[in-house]
């Protein structure tokens, strides 16, 4: 039995649709993240799980129960907050500590965690410090502290890196995951970071406008993203109209690609996508069609570049580097193009495509 | 000279009228009064003057001045407190309409409405016209320091509730789930979250009751019937009936240092407060 389901949960504001039907198994010990553009309802999700909102209709169940109308300080789950909600006239002793006095541990026990969470998140001393003359990410990072001292069932994150700079908020992504495996602490994990997602996560939940655009491991979600949306959202792709003319044949800007997708049917309008990174640049004439550099930049590691070839701009990444101006080739291996089916009415491509 | 000069001389330029007015208005008058307290008719220094609140009358009316304040700042308190709660979570329209019932009284001058309680709460006035009608028990209070009491409580009660409730709508909503969220119940939130974080508002709401409670003589006054002598009525009385201005200015010296001492103490409890919830 999963430990949380969320089973047809809609939500809507001032009339206005947020969540629509929305279904989410969450098993023990999981790491799932919710990943979308803002506004798309992560954090109605992590607030209807929490019981500061209510939903408008379906059913929030913990171990088989229903928790939809508990109150929030009843349930098993702690939050770390976007806005990180911590009490401005207390310490930051005080802080960590307010949840395990409320359930009253003992002076002893209190001090010890404090010390443990403190370290854990990189600040040991910070006990006697006021809230406000703490950064933006250490008091992040004092927010977290506080949800985990509590040792909850399932810790709810929304957007808890959010404020930190990129090698700290590496190193606290490593932390978070260490932190996860040693308690023993389910994970629900809110970001509009697709890379923090894809690092972090056991299962990726990719939202957009209160609709579950797909579910799946990290490499699902990046290698086979099941429609425009998830592939544009996940890293950077290349995402052209095609048509599969047959079977492992699609037809792109006037060139033929073998692929390996079936089961579309013959002159089928689709959309495929293809990673900068998958493709292949060579001298004129070698691969599948030729080709212009119109722009060049290197990004660390690699040179991402911009190739006019059949009329579509096409976003390459590469090692090594071509001027601006080099005539080349491009090729993809059968493997790396990913076929999609076209959004079958305006509505769905309004869903996939929007934002 | 640089622009920022400039603009610190204009703003000087545009204080000048305030600073004169907190001159003329405030210590001038405290300059004349300290002059006065501290003189005989003849001009002469002498302490008397202030020595004379010892004298028993002056003793009395002072303790029961002291006594019916902080009597009517807690009842103040009191009411004040739940209503900011109240308030706080009420949706804006009630909000709306709940702060003009609170609001609206203070734009009618106050010794009338002070008066209305004394034509309310007379013997033969409405409310006892009404209990005789149903057959209750007759409500005697008026002259009598519980209806001083009541037309403080009345009179200020506003006073009380708008610092109070300005701090309280300041707290961040996420504060407060935060807190539910990490186990707390509705008093715990209330006792750790909500409290502490109210203490500004009031503090300075017990400052706005209790000041003017200690030294009205208007409500009392007109609620006390003579019968219920402040130190404001003392000194108020010294000035206009006894025509004695060293006397009454002496007093209201004492007055000024029993206010400033009092403000001293919640000060100091304020911060005490803060610090035992740290
Ligand atoms: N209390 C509320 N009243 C009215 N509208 C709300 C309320 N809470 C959320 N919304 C609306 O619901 C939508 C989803 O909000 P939500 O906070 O869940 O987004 P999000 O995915 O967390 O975005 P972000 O990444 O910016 O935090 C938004 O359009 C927002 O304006
Ligand atoms: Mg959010």
């Amino acid at each position: 039995m999963a430990l949380i389901e969320l089973i047809d949960i809609s939500k809507s504001f001032d009339g206005e649709l947020v969540l629509d039907e929305f279904n989410l198994k969450i098993e023990e010990n999981e790491f799932i993240t919710l990943l979308g553009p803002s506004g798309c309802g992560k954090t109605t999700t992590l607030r209807i799980l929490g019981g500061f909102e209510t939903p408008d209709t379906g059913r929030v169940m913990f171990q088989g129960e229903d928790i939809t109308n508990l109150a929030p300080n009843k349930r098993q789950l702690n939050t770390v907050f976007q806005k990180y909600a911590l009490f401005p006239h207390m310490n930051i002793a005080e802080n960590i500590a307010f949840g395990l006095k409320i359930s009253g541990k003992s002076k002893d026990y209190i001090n010890d965690k404090i010390k443990y969470a403190l370290k854990l998140v990189n600040l040991t001393g910070y006990e006697k410090r006021s809230v406000d003359s703490l950064s933006g990410g250490q008091q992040q990072r004092i927010a977290i502290a506080r949800a985990i001292v509590n040792e909850p069932r399932v810790l709810l994150l929304d957007e808890p890196l959010g404020a930190l700079d990129l090698k700290l908020r590496q190193e606290m992504q490593y932390e978070l995951i260490r932190l996860k495996n040693e308690l023993g602490i389910t994970f629900l994990y809110v970001t509009h970071d697709q890379e923090e997602a894809l690092t972090m996560s056991d299962k990726v939940v990719v939202m957009n406008q209160g609709y579950i655009q797909q579910m799946g491991t990290p490499e699902e979600i990046y290698n086979e993203p099941e429609n425009a949306f998830v592939a544009d959202f996940i890293g950077d792709s290349n995402i052209i109209d095609g048509i599969m003319l047959e079977d492992r044949v699609v037809k792109i800007c006037g060139a033929v690609f073998p692929c390996i997708d079936e089961g579309f049917g013959r002159n089928k309008p689709v959309d495929v996508v293809i990673r900068p990174e998958d493709i292949i640049i060579g001298k004129p004439g070698q691969g599948i069609m030729d080709g212009v550099v119109t722009s060049n930049v290197f990004i660390g590691v690699h040179y991402e570049m911009c190739i006019q070839a059949g009329g579509f701009e096409w976003l390459a990444q590469n090692t090594t580097s071509y001027p601006v101006g080099t005539r080349v080739s491009i090729g993809v291996t059968p493997e790396n193009i990913q076929i999609m089916h076209k959004p079958q009415s305006e509505d769905e491509e309004a869903i996939s495509l929007d934002d | 000279m640089t622009n920022s000069g400039k603009n610190r001389n204009l703003k000087r330029i545009f204080s000048g009228p305030f600073l004169a007015f907190i001159l003329c208005g405030t210590l001038v008058p405290m300059g004349v009064i300290a002059y006065y307290g501290l003189t005989d008719r003849s001009g002469a220094f002498t302490l008397s003057n202030i020595v004379a609140i010892a004298t028993r009358s002056h003793a009395q009316a002072l303790g029961l001045s002291l006594g019916l304040a902080l009597i009517s700042t807690i009842i103040c308190l009191l009411l004040a407190f739940p209503l900011g709660l109240i308030l706080k979570d009420s949706k804006l329209g009630r909000k709306g309409f709940m702060v003009f019932v609170f609001i609206l009284p203070m734009w009618m001058n106050f010794l009338l409405r002070t008066m209305a309680w004394q034509v309310l709460l007379e013997r033969n006035g409405i409310i006892n016209l009404a209990l005789k009608a149903l057959g209750l028990p007759l409500l005697d209070i008026i002259n009598t320091p519980a209806a001083v009491v009541l037309g403080m409580v009345y009179d200020y009660l506003p006073f009380m509730v708008l610092p109070i409730y300005n701090a309280m709508i300041k707290i961040d909503n996420s504060l407060i789930e935060a807190a539910y969220d990490l186990g707390a119940g509705k008093t715990a939130v209330l006792r750790k979250v909500i409290l502490p974080l109210s203490v500004p508002g009031i503090v300075s709401g017990i400052t706005m009751v209790f000041v003017p409670s200690l030294t009205t003589f208007a409500i009392s006054t007109m609620l006390g019937g003579g019968k219920v002598n402040l130190i404001g009525n003392i000194i108020e009385q010294e000035f206009t009936v006894s025509s004695n201005w060293n006397l009454g200015a002496g007093l209201s010296l004492v007055m000024m240092v029993f206010i400033i001492i009092s403000m001293a103490l919640i000060e100091k409890f304020d911060r005490e407060g803060e610090a035992s919830v740290i």
